[in-house]
């Protein structure tokens, strides 16, 4: 394999992208056959207005779906960390969880 | 991210709430974190600044993406199973061939370009011949892995060996003598082309012998395209952390909404150890004067410059510089070596460490002020409210007091520059780390 660039010369090159992640599957929780009488958490991660939207969410489900109730939370933290104490609350008191604005 | 771990983890149905803009990073994270099938919507961007009457005709709108309404696809969201198996579809497997298909130059740079794995220059062709002859110069086997990368925190780190590095470094146009610099900063893990969409940028300080072995500029013109160290380590770890950790593209794994001109070449320079009146920076970081390392910024959104430092108000020039930065993004100091005996003539400083003091006692803003950035509003209020100090303390503060910006170790000094005047600039970027060369040769 000719290792010169000259011309319409074929030449060989290597790749430059690194190697990928193995994927692993992760299962989705089960879905509520109805929001019917339960509790769903709105999770507020606390970015550019988040919060803001999601009382408006919060509003939508009063006007719309008033046997849903809804509790409006703030992450723990910033955005960037994870927040297992926040997510062992909606586990233990909640049946659904709508996130946003992002992440 | 949080919504696939509270639903796979934690067991709760979840749907995510996005800004449109975000369709194909949404659709890339959740394929890759193994819920293609993950539960999202979208409502227009931008949400912040909106009004409760904008933000409720969001709500009661429609996907910019499905055109269907919000709400329905939240409740859907949440109750409904998944229609399709996309888990099965998905392919966990793949590998990355390490030659391409032999072709013409014209060919092969049109592939790279229209591949995205340059920065849309024209690029080194990686010949084995010439990859063989970057491996040269390192005592590190060629399949040995060097380090992983990834553009943010929600993605997951892709992986490289030495021979991809050196791939991406002959790209760049760098010599060989070069690569064990390059090695060095893609084994940080630090990315020069984080996905934010703050637009960031790196930048590179080289410090130790090996500054002057290959010959880098830290006199005049530093930082700009006169070296050809400089610049093609500079593009190289640019190149190879977008092709190291699965790519850097606008609306996909890139969200710069402005993007930034310094990331083209990377900020790279050495600093100027011969005429600083100061340790090296290396040394700051526990490193011995004739240990050769790297040290990774990133941020380089925000700058503030000005010349000489004057004797009546200097204080009063530098205090205004600070409160002209990104509050969010700590400053770096880049002294001229002119500037630098400057300071010391003014202050007293004689140590870097007692210039950054003085900065952290003066780099003051309004608490009012300071709290209602958006980027405080995001990153730092959070951590306030939950009681990590010294954000706590601060968030104290009456809204007429002031309250410094920064804290000390985020604040640093680096001498750069040729001595053709007294000029200096304050770089608003977050150090990452201090990475050794000599482990890399």
């Amino acid at each position: 394999m000719a290792d010169e660039v000259q011309g319409s010369q074929k030449i060989s090159v290597l790749n430059p992208v690194g190697y990928p992640p193995k994927i692993t599957p992760k299962p989705m929780a089960p879905r509520l056959e109805s929001l019917d009488g339960k509790t769903l958490y709105l999770v507020d991660p606390r970015f550019d207005d988040s919060g803001l939207f999601l009382s408006q969410v919060q509003n939508w489900f009063a006007d719309h779906m008033p046997s849903v109730k809804t509790n409006l939370v703030e992450m723990s933290s910033v955005y960037t960390k994870d927040d297992p104490k926040t997510w062992e609350m909606i586990k233990a008191n909640g049946d659904g969880a709508i996130i946003g604005v992002g992440h | 991210m949080h919504a696939i771990a509270l639903d796979s983890k934690y067991g709760v149905p979840t749907v995510a709430i996005h800004t449109n803009v975000f369709e194909k990073v949404v659709q890339s994270v959740t394929r890759m974190h193994g819920m293609p099938e993950a539960r999202y919507t979208f409502v227009p961007q931008p949400v912040m600044g909106k009004t409760a009457e904008q933000l409720r005709a969001y709500v009661n709108g429609k996907s910019p993406i499905s055109g269907r309404p919000v709400m329905q696809e939240v409740i859907e969201g949440l109750t409904r199973a998944a229609e399709g198996d996309g888990i099965r579809e998905a392919k966990f497997e793949r590998s990355t061939p390490r030659l391409m298909a032999a072709d013409g130059e014209e060919n092969l740079q049109r592939l790279f370009l229209d591949n995205n794995w340059t920065d849309k220059l024209p690029i080194v062709l990686p010949t084995e011949k010439r990859v063989a002859e970057m491996l040269a110069h390192t005592s590190r086997k060629p399949d040995e892995v060097a380090g992983h990368m990834r553009s943010n925190q929600f993605r997951q780190h892709w992986e490289f060996t030495v021979e991809k590095v050196a791939v991406n470094a002959v790209m760049a146009g760098a010599r060989p003598e070069y690569f064990s610099v390059i090695l060095a900063l893609a084994s940080s893990g630090v990315s020069a082309r984080g996905s934010t969409t703050s637009s960031m940028a790196a930048m590179v300080v080289v410090n130790g012998p090996i500054r002057n072995e290959i010959a880098m500029n830290y006199g005049t013109g530093a930082m700009a395209p006169y070296n050809h160290a400089n610049a093609t380590i500079g593009r190289a770890y640019g190149l190879l952390s977008q092709n190291l950790q699965g790519g850097s593209l606008p609306g996909d794994s890139y969200m710069g909404s402005q993007g930034n001109g310094y990331a083209y070449g990377t900020v790279t320079f050495a600093e100027n150890e011969e005429r600083s009146p100061w340790g090296p920076f290396h040394v700051q970081h526990g490193f011995k004067p004739t240990d050769s390392t790297v040290s990774i910024f990133t941020g380089c959104r925000s700058t503030a410059f000005t010349l000489g430092v004057r004797e009546k108000y200097w204080r009063e020039h530098v205090r205004n510089m600070l409160r002209g930065m990104d509050a969010h993004s700590a400053p770096t100091f880049l002294l001229d070596p002119i500037a630098a005996r400057q300071y010391i003539d003014r202050g007293g400083f004689d140590t870097k460490e007692k210039l950054i003091q003085w900065v952290y006692e003066n780099a003051l803003m309004l608490a009012g002020e300071y709290w209602d950035y958006q980027l405080i509003q995001n990153y730092i209020y959070p951590r306030a409210t939950f009681g990590e100090e010294p954000y706590a303390s601060k968030l104290k503060a009456a809204p007429d007091e002031m309250i410094r910006m920064f804290k000390p170790d985020e604040i640093h000094v680096v001498v750069v520059g040729g001595e053709t005047n007294g000029y200096w600039r304050i770089m608003g970027c977050n150090y990452q780390k201090t990475v050794s060369v000599d482990e890399w040769r």
